[in-house]
């Protein structure tokens, strides 16, 4: 077994390995290594040590400002894109009439690019607005609610499907047990449902979160950060980074640096938090 | 037998990896004639550059790769390009900022031919004597009017103002006399406002925050006499805030649109009104033609077509014209190979000189060429470009540059467009919005790196 995994190593492994290299590992590295430097290509780099990590959070509050508004829409999109999707998949897997119709339908908007979706939310909303004089730039306020919105319109169906193929899972002798000794469907959706589906909540909310943490189309199409900025996330912030100044790439990456290592370390706690709670078939 | 399969193996595997490499092989770097790799700044022009290209291999045998930015991407493109193997020979800054960004990629461009035939030296991208950015094209704007609307207006037999045609008009207060009595009789006039959508939407703002706020700069800087290559520039007091002002209500109070929406509006919103005739004045410059002929529906005749210099209440701005100048340098790769640099020198050489090249560029681009290469009939035909043209060659009349081209950077332009538009919905006071003007260019002026 083990010579012969020697033996093939170079044939099955080996290219694979050196695409990862060449397409993930290498970027990495280099990306790393620019935020040290100051560079207008990825040629001309100059050694400059943290200096860019400084000015991404002493020249102004922006970044953290992103970070602050990033946090909050993530926090209220985690938690109303889940309660809704898997309010929706117990709905769709009791035996309605077109369940598979509703599945489709509720799973297409996620089928829909960023971009496209943002701006036709945008009219959306700014019609809506406009019976009260106002759009979607007035206030900070409008533009982080537009935002869910979209966010849920987007991520429900998607995290639906997820849901029900984790409910379907259940075994029905565990369901029927509890129908025979009296429990109710309360009780059953809290002492079976949501113990069994727990994998399905781990893979729902990693994906919600780390979607919501990089959110960057649907917030350029959006609100592209009006008014004032107030609207910018902290993926738009690092693109806005890169072009607003002169010499500022270096800081932009800088910033990405620290985005990845944020985004990493909540993702961790999040699977290890879910995971933990899984229980075993 | 089984060394030999190892080194079967490896030989396939390698062969595999090769594929992928060959990809990035270097091209042949020896032919002595060198060959241009051009990337172009405008997507609109990227078919007539293509066929530039085939023209001048047909003439000289050079080769004239074209390769062309999206829209709002030229500088990402540029960045990620710049790093290849076919990194472009020929390329465009956006004037002095641009060339601090560039400057390790920038050639010096004195000796060049094209240079000795720039008509405004002033005009190229000039540090420490020397030329590293040479104006390829010259462009105007101003406030655009429709004749025909104005002069059914001053037929009107109730108008207040006692001028007779849009020519006595040369100072604000006239303008403003002008504007908000059209305003009045706009159902007598069959239009919804003066001013077309002043668009203030992230990213669409660019005629406010860039264009007009050049003007109260440009009487701020001759006021103090400021020199503006020198660090002099790093701080401004904004004195002219208050014209700013004045204009810009002027824009915003006397519009299609209520000033509450304009969060909304676009560029393409603004000129789409212009040419179905629902306003009769637009800010923008000569570029703009093609977006007015290309909307459907059109009603604007060329004819029709008039700039007015944008007066905001200035001493002595009877005598201003246009704002004349340009973002558009060429520049070309100094780490290029020394064939590749003379290719490139040759082959705008070319087009801004031979009779085929000149033909190019004046009917089939439509610029204005800042070059004596070009005589008096080889002008662009379309009407915006004929009158910039004729606003040039005006008797005692001062041209305005375009002084934005030294604005700190992107960030400050944004902020002072947010800040814009804040103020045009009411939730921000002037006073904050001028403070906030002159802190962020000091401080933006500061945090460049170089």
């Amino acid at each position: 077994m083990n010579t012969s995994l020697k033996k093939y190593f170079p044939i099955f492994v080996l290219p694979t390995l050196l695409a990862f290299i060449l397409a993930f590992i290498l970027p990495f590295v280099i990306g790393v290594g620019l935020s040290f430097t100051e560079f207008t290509t990825v040629e001309n780099a100059s050694f400059n040590g943290v200096q860019n990590y400084i000015r991404a959070f002493t020249t102004d509050t922006d970044f953290l400002r992103s970070l602050g508004f990033t946090a909050a829409f993530t926090i209220v999109s985690v938690v109303t894109v889940n309660v809704f999707a898997f309010m929706l998949s117990l709905a769709l897997t009791r035996s309605i009439r077109g369940t598979n119709l509703f599945r489709s339908v509720f799973f297409m908007p996620n089928l829909i690019g960023g971009i496209v979706l943002g701006y036709i939310w945008n009219l959306l909303i700014n019609g809506v607005l406009s019976a009260f004089g106002v759009d979607i730039t007035f206030k900070t306020e409008y533009g982080f609610w537009g935002l869910v919105i979209l966010t849920n319109w987007q991520l429900i169906g998607y995290m639906m499907v997820i849901y029900i193929a984790g409910l379907q899972n259940i075994p029905t002798s565990l369901l029927e047990a509890a129908s025979i000794d009296g429990a109710s469907s309360f009780k059953t959706l809290m002492k079976i449902k949501i113990p069994m589906v727990m994998p399905s909540i781990t893979i729902c909310t990693f994906l919600t979160l780390t979607n919501s943490f990089k959110m960057f189309d649907q917030n350029l199409a959006l609100t592209a950060g009006a008014p004032e900025k107030t609207t910018e996330m902290l993926a738009l912030n690092i693109y806005n980074t890169f072009y607003g100044r002169v010499g500022w790439q270096g800081v932009g990456q800088a910033k990405a640096v620290v985005f990845f290592v944020i985004v990493a370390i909540i993702a961790f706690f999040q699977l290890r938090l879910t995971g933990s709670r899984e229980v075993e078939h | 037998m089984k060394n030999l399969k190892k080194a079967l193996s490896l030989i396939f595997a390698l062969s595999l990896a090769l594929t992928v490499f060959s990809g990035c092989n270097r091209s042949s770097g020896e032919e002595s004639v060198g060959k241009v790799r051009y990337l172009n700044f405008k997507p609109e022009s990227a078919d007539i550059y293509k066929e530039i290209a085939k023209e001048y291999e047909k003439e000289t045998g050079v080769k004239v790769i074209v390769e062309t930015a999206a829209n709002n991407a030229y500088e990402s493109t540029l960045a990620a390009k710049m790093a290849t193997d076919e990194a472009p020979t020929l390329f465009q800054i956006n004037g002095p900022k641009g060339y601090a960004n560039w400057k390790d990629y920038c050639a010096d461009l004195s000796d060049t031919k094209l240079y000795e035939h720039l008509t405004d030296k002033s005009l190229a991208v000039e540090v420490d004597g020397k030329v590293f950015g040479i104006p390829y094209v010259v462009e105007g704007y101003g406030i655009i009017y429709n004749e025909a609307l104005t002069d059914k207006y001053f037929a009107l037999p109730n108008k207040a103002v006692d001028f007779d045609s849009m020519d006595d008009v040369n100072s604000f207060a006239e303008l403003k006399a002008v504007v908000e009595d059209m305003q009045k009789n706009r159902e007598a006039l069959g239009i919804d406002g003066v001013f077309a959508a002043t668009s203030l939407k992230t990213g669409e703002d660019w005629r406010w925050q860039t264009h007009l706020a050049n003007l109260p700069l440009y009487y701020e800087f001759e006021k103090n006499k400021v020199d503006l290559t020198s660090d002099k520039t790093g701080e401004i007091g904004f004195d002219y805030a208050d014209n700013f002002k004045n204009i810009f209500d002027l824009y915003i109070n006397n519009s299609t649109v209520d000033r509450k929406t304009l969060g909304t509006k676009t560029v393409v919103d603004s000129m789409a009104e212009f040419a179905l005739e629902k306003c009769v004045m637009v800010q923008n410059g000569n570029w703009a033609w093609s977006q007015i002929s290309d909307v459907s529906g059109n009603k604007v005749k060329a004819e029709n077509l008039e700039f007015l210099p944008i007066y905001i209440g200035a001493d002595g701005e009877e005598k201003q014209g246009l704002c004349i100048g340009t973002e558009n340098f060429y520049a070309i790769n100094s780490k290029a190979s020394e064939e590749d640099q003379k290719a490139a020198e040759d082959f705008i050489y070319w087009l801004y000189s031979s009779s085929t090249g000149k033909k190019f560029v004046t009917e089939d681009l439509g610029f204005i060429a800042p070059f004596d290469t070009f005589n008096d009939n080889e002008e662009p035909q379309d009407p915006l470009a004929q009158e910039v043209l004729d606003w040039m060659d005006e008797d005692g009349i001062k041209t305005v540059p375009w002084n934005f081209t030294i604005f700190p950077s992107q960030t400050f332009k944004e902020g002072f467009g947010s800040s814009l538009l804040k103020y045009a919905q009411g939730t921000k006071e002037w006073s904050a919005v001028k403070s906030d003007m002159v802190d962020s260019w000091k401080k933006e002026s500061q945090s460049s790196t170089k």
